[in-house]
């Protein structure tokens, strides 16, 4: 496998503490009145694209916004329940953008990269700023002041939130400021428009190729620079916590068109899920991490123990959170959650008819606080509970189980979110810059605002500035072959009027990723996912059967260029697992574990971030590293005991 | 689950419009095997599968979260919007209460401004041009003061809150027998009253909102409560008298 290539990040020099601000003065600017005769092209509308677009709007670029959901209200975003993340130190509890640094960096399992991390740090007190003028209606406190709570991996209050559906109300900030900046003419905004192509020239991303969800026409979209902000990848398992719709298709052609593809190995299997029910189900609905703040999560000490939860005594409950893990208790990060209710379960210790769930219990936080204050601050949770699975948490424990729910990996980018392909920018989810092998919760919403409102405007200005206008038209060659390519995709796609439907193919793959590239992984189960998933490619591209037609609205026909990306990309995280022979975050190797079961990290082999680079048709990809430096936070074993 | 594997037969009667300009129709379909703890959109997900493998075009609807928190699903069941008794989003309504050989309606939301693309799925872009018009607070990203320079009492930041669960799926207008849009446009105008930063903008937001969804075609508020009965975030219709207050000031004292 070649490594030749070694990745600059393009890290600015200086302390820590200076580098982003270093960066603001040595980068170059783009006067007021020349901004409008850029064009950037922002694809998705959440926290991360969505506020990239309306800033850069509000800068007074000319912004080209599309998404694949009928209006930007509705990007995936608005699903994140628990909350957001800032170094305020409101609660006077030893906080500061050092700890939140430092808890990230750490919660990443020290597999991110400290400059970035830091600046995440930085960025998110500004962030609550922001939020709050734009009216963002936070949970507060009787005197008036911003509410926190705790979330996982850390031991300070440090996440703001608005009741439950903290994601739904920070979108609706960033969708309230791009409608501004629509009415005000600086934004375009394009809904149900999917992207399925990057058009590459001179070296440059200049524009993408698009399908119109309504026409089916394919669209030609040019722009001088192309931010990508369009979500992870975790439907590749099937059932995820993701919305269905949520795809890797632009990330994933963008990959083939040269921009490297980092760490795609590290997935979130969130621990809190409801559990799945039968093989028809479409997704999985996540429980909040929040609600362990007051959640004891327990399973029977008796394998097999199939009494109510009720009749089973306090004596002979295993609070296995609480017995392994005593400082962090119930709020350990989501991986080692995760991780252990695996255990328990495989250890016949699980509940409910599948043996597949634990209990998540609110009966002692009841019995301290009330049935009010509880219903106050999860009600909306557990309503939703009782409409899936018919059971009343306040008098019966929840089930849980972990679920695939975010991407830690994504397309690799340098300290200004830069691909490998000059002008093709990547932020939030889609990147994999911040959270290294695990992601803590109430992070993804800091990261995608971080991105979007701050770091997203900053440096594609200065790219701007210092690459100039692309001289590409959507009339050229460059942008004719692509769509040509993009044609020849969908029509072969129709063509094959196979016997199996997109969906079951799909259902295949997560069974093959769930089972083998799931949350314990080992070299015999990954070298057979490699096998089994090259198979499903290969038969999917005989003997799918996609129906209706082209031109038309064809949501099976979404589906199938969704799959058949999917199909590609579950094998290169298989690869990636299996090239990295230690245990990392949510990369759990069952060869690399210490006798208590902890995961055990390989530092001097594996400190550096796997970038893989396309090959060709059914080729594996080419490994690059970019070298791990840690010189501020001293790489240890990650306890939470 | 093993002791439900029977299943129900649920025989569906579903609106299939090719196109939004040609004229639509009922269709009768039976999916088998219901289980009590699928979801509605589970058993079209089903229907498509069947559909697909026969060849036959599958039947389009719109979702996405299938949590009740996007906004994007929304279907006329039984001729109610999101379905009768339900409290929630299509998406979360589950299998329970159907019975074994009912024969449902599935129809899309109707609506003037809001016409039919394609089966089920409807164009609700109208809501965003008024979204456009001022359901916002101008406030460029850099400029913000600290989050906690400007207390608010948690009453207000409470009944914002309740007022800002709106996921814009447009059950309301669906629900209303004049078509009106008051209860999503109340919705913002008294999130963002309430707020001391929606202040400075207020007349000016509750004239130009008001007037869009007027533009757009929608229907006046009769005060019928429709849409706050089928609201799957239960915003309450007390907000449409706090937009019609909004909006006499603005038009007594000017829009800005």
């Amino acid at each position: 496998m070649s490594t030749t290539k070694v990745l600059d990040a393009r890290i600015p020099g200086g302390p820590l503490a200076a580098k982003w601000d270093r960066h603001a003065m040595d980068n170059p600017l783009v006067a007021p009145a020349n901004r409008r005769k850029f064009t950037v092209i922002v694809v998705g509308t959440g926290l991360a694209g969505g506020g990239a677009a309306a800033t850069l709007g509000e800068l007074g670029f000319n912004v080209l916004n599309v998404c694949i959901q009928d209006t930007p209200r509705r990007a995936h975003s608005v699903a994140a329940q628990g909350g957001i993340n800032a170094a305020k130190n409101y609660q006077n509890d030893g906080d500061s953008i050092e700890r939140l640094f430092y808890d990230t960096i750490k919660g990443g399992d020290y597999r991110s990269r400290e400059a970035n991390v830091y600046r995440l740090a930085q960025l998110s007190t500004a962030i609550i700023d922001q939020c709050v003028a734009m009216g963002v209606p936070f949970a507060r406190e009787y005197g008036g002041t911003l509410a926190n709570r705790s979330f996982g991996g850390v031991q300070v209050s440090r996440t703001f939130y608005a009741r439950g559906q903290t994601g739904q109300q920070l979108l609706l900030g960033v969708y309230s400021a791009l409608s501004r900046q629509v009415k005000a003419g600086t934004v375009t905004m394009i809904p149900r428009q999917e992207m399925l192509d990057l058009v590459v020239d001179g070296g440059r991303a200049v524009g993408i190729v698009c399908r119109d969800l309504v026409t089916g026409e394919l669209k030609r979209y040019a722009g001088d620079a192309v931010v990508l902000a369009t979500g992870g990848y975790s439907p590749v398992y099937f059932l995820s916590t993701n919305a269905v719709n949520c795809n890797t298709t632009a990330i994933w052609r963008s990959f083939r068109r040269g921009a490297f593809f980092a760490n795609p190995c590290y997935t979130q299997i969130h621990p809190t899920a409801i559990p799945q029910a039968g093989d028809y189900q479409s997704k999985l609905t996540l429980m909040s991490e929040s609600l362990r703040n007051d959640g004891r999560v327990w399973v029977p000490k008796q394998p097999g123990d199939k009494r109510r939860p009720s009749d089973i005594p306090e004596s002979e409950r295993d609070y296995y959170l609480e017995r392994r893990y005593p400082a962090f208790g119930n709020l350990v990060p989501r991986d080692i959650a995760a991780r252990a209710a695996k255990v328990e379960c495989d250890a016949g210790k699980g509940v409910g008819n599948t043996g597949f769930a634990v209990y998540l219990d609110f009966a002692d936080a009841i019995k301290r606080l009330g049935r009010d204050v509880v219903a106050d601050r999860y009600g909306n949770l557990f309503d939703m509970y009782e409409e899936i699975t018919a059971d009343d948490p306040y008098h019966t424990p929840m089930r849980i189980y972990p679920a695939p729910h975010y991407t830690m990996g994504g397309l690799w980018v340098d300290y200004n979110l830069m691909s490998t392909i000059p002008g093709l920018f990547v932020a939030g989810e889609a990147n994999f810059s911040d959270h290294g092998a695990n992601r803590l919760g109430a992070s993804a919403l800091m990261q995608g605002l971080a991105d979007g409102y701050f770091v997203v405007p900053r440096v594609v200005a200065s790219y701007l500035a210092g690459a100039g206008k692309a001289k590409t038209k959507t009339e050229s060659d460059a942008f004719a072959a692509v769509e040509r390519d993009v044609q020849t995709r969908y029509e072969r796609l129709l063509a094959i009027r196979g016997g199996k439907t997109v969906r079951e193919y799909w259902w295949d793959l997560g069974r093959v990723m769930w089972d083998k590239v799931g949350m314990a992984r080992s070299r015999p189960n990954l070298e057979e996912a490699i096998t089994r998933i090259r198979a499903l490619r290969e038969e999917y591209w005989q003997n799918v059967r996609v129906p209706g037609g082209a031109r038309d609205l064809n949501k099976h026909l979404e589906m199938a260029g969704r799959v058949a990306d999917f199909l590609e990309l579950g094998e290169l995280i298989a690869r990636d697992a299996l090239m990295r022979e230690e245990s990392c975050g949510g990369h759990f190797r069952e060869e690399h574990q210490t006798p208590e079961g902890e995961a055990r990290r390989d530092d001097e082999n594996f400190a550096f971030v796997s970038a893989w680079e396309y090959a060709g048709e059914n080729q594996p990809a080419a490994m690059h590293k970019e070298r791990l430096v840690f010189e501020n936070v001293e790489l240890k074993t990650r306890s939470y005991k | 689950m093993a002791e439900t594997t029977s299943g129900k037969s649920i025989h569906l009667r579903i609106w299939r419009q090719k196109r939004g300009e040609q004229k639509g129709r009922f269709e009768n379909y039976t999916v088998k095997n219901v289980l009590d703890e699928m979801s509605f959109l589970e058993v079209l997900d089903l229907l498509n599968e069947d559909l697909a493998r026969q060849g036959q075009e599958p039947v389009e609807f719109d979702s996405d979260c299938r949590e009740g928190i996007c906004g994007t699903c929304g279907l006329v069941i039984k001729g109610v919007a999101h379905g009768p008794g339900s409290g929630c989003t299509t998406c979360e309504i589950r299998m329970r209460p159907f019975r074994d050989g009912e024969t449902v309606t599935v129809e899309p939301f109707r609506a003037g401004p809001f016409p039919v693309i394609k089966d089920l799925v409807v164009d609700r872009t109208p809501f965003d041009r008024i979204q456009q018009a001022g359901g916002f607070v101008a406030a460029n990203v850099g400029s913000a003061p600290d989050g906690n320079a400007v207390p608010i009492p948690k009453e207000d930041a409470d009944k914002a809150m309740d007022a800002a669960s709106c996921i814009g799926c447009g059950a309301c207008v669906a629900a209303c027998p004049n078509g009106s849009a008051s209860l999503f446009v109340s919705a913002k105008i008294a999130q963002l009253a309430r707020l001391p930063q929606g202040e400075p903008e207020r007349k000016r937001r509750a004239w130009a909102m008001v007037n869009q969804m007027d533009a757009e075609g929608f229907g006046d508020c009769s005060n019928h409560g429709e849409c706050e009965a089928v609201c799957p975030k239960a915003i309450s219709i007390e907000n449409i008298a706090v937009m019609r207050r909004e909006y006499l000031k603005a038009f007594i004292g000017g829009s800005d």
